[in-house]
């Protein structure tokens, strides 16, 4: 993937997929430490013991449409050349929490890229899902929670596309405060 | 920690709550973004954020735009499906911002399919 927020978009998406109704996203830009940690919760039916062993196997999948699955392979890989980490903890009935960590300033390192369009979309395409959503540069950090802003927005859909452009344009302004000043 | 400003959203909710109150049962259109991990390494992403720039701009609320997984014609994303009420769902296939652009504008909101990025019927 070209940006770490597309991994982003696609793990959460599986979860969303396999059922979950809550999905928490954090992004952990400890650029001072020399590291970044992105890591996806969801409330989901979690793994079963079994699978998560070889959940990193492209060649395993839940899914029947194809014999490949390959989301949380290219996430591990991603993280694994770029001297990180990847983990997954899981328990059915428990959802799952997938954390991958990158050196910050490794070669090899995709940007983390577009998080607003990978935020909205996420909104856009699963309204009844709720998302809340952390990124933090150093020690600034700002939050947001779809909890809060479907109760501001009461009988107003969070996929009306005047309000997915509205946070658009809303979350990009919050990431580019986020950014050191030099 | 510092949260997001969300004062904005109540100008939104204002605007477009009065719209909201006239409509009018369920949605005739259906419009399918398939973000598997294959879609979305091919661009599901820009073409969902191009669908909803339209979606805007037509001032149509009776689309209802939904997010898939991946249908197991990954060479083939990104795909999306549109489904018209009394007519057969087309899937199109390869689609960028601008292909998205063109398919709503002119299979969605004027019934002409644009067989030219089509893959199929379902």
């Amino acid at each position: 993937m070209r940006e770490l927020s597309l991994h982003i978009l696609d793990i959460a998406e599986n979860g969303i997929t396999a059922g979950a109704e809550c999905v928490h996203i954090t992004v952990d830009e400890q650029r001072d430490n020399n590291r970044v940690v992105i890591s996806i919760t969801d409330n989901g039916p979690g793994i079963p013991k079994k699978m998560i062993e070889t959940v990193t196997d492209p060649f395993v999948t839940s899914r029947t449409t194809r014999r490949v699955g390959l989301g949380l392979s290219l996430l591990a890989a991603a993280a694994k050349r770029c001297d990180g980490e990847f983990t997954i903890d899981s328990a059915p009935g428990k959802g799952t929490t997938v954390t991958a960590a990158f050196a910050f300033d490794h070669i090899d390192r995709a940007p983390v890229g577009d998080m607003a369009a990978t935020i909205t979309t996420l909104m856009a395409g699963n309204p009844d899902i709720d998302f809340l959503y952390i990124h933090k540069i150093n020690k600034n950090d700002f939050s947001l929670d779809t909890v809060e802003i479907k109760r501001e927005l009461e009988e107003v859909p969070l996929n009306e596309p005047a309000v997915i452009h509205h946070l658009t344009e809303l979350i990009r302004k919050e990431l580019e405060k986020l950014e050191p000043k030099n | 920690m510092a949260k997001l400003s969300i004062d904005d959203l109540k100008k939104i909710k204002e605007k477009t709550a009065k719209d909201i109150s006239l409509r009018s049962g369920p949605s005739n259109i259906k419009i399918t973004v398939h973000m598997g991990t294959c879609g979305i390494a091919a661009g599901a992403r820009d073409v969902m954020s191009s669908l909803m720039e339209v979606l805007a701009e037509s001032g149509r609320d009776d689309i209802r735009v939904v997010n898939s997984g991946c249908m197991g014609m990954c060479s083939s994303e990104p795909n999306v499906t549109v489904e018209i009420k009394d007519q057969e769902p087309i899937v199109y296939q390869l689609v960028d911002a601008n292909k998205m652009r063109q398919i709503f504008k002119q299979h969605v909101l004027k019934g002409e399919v644009q067989t030219d990025f089509a893959l199929g019927k379902i």
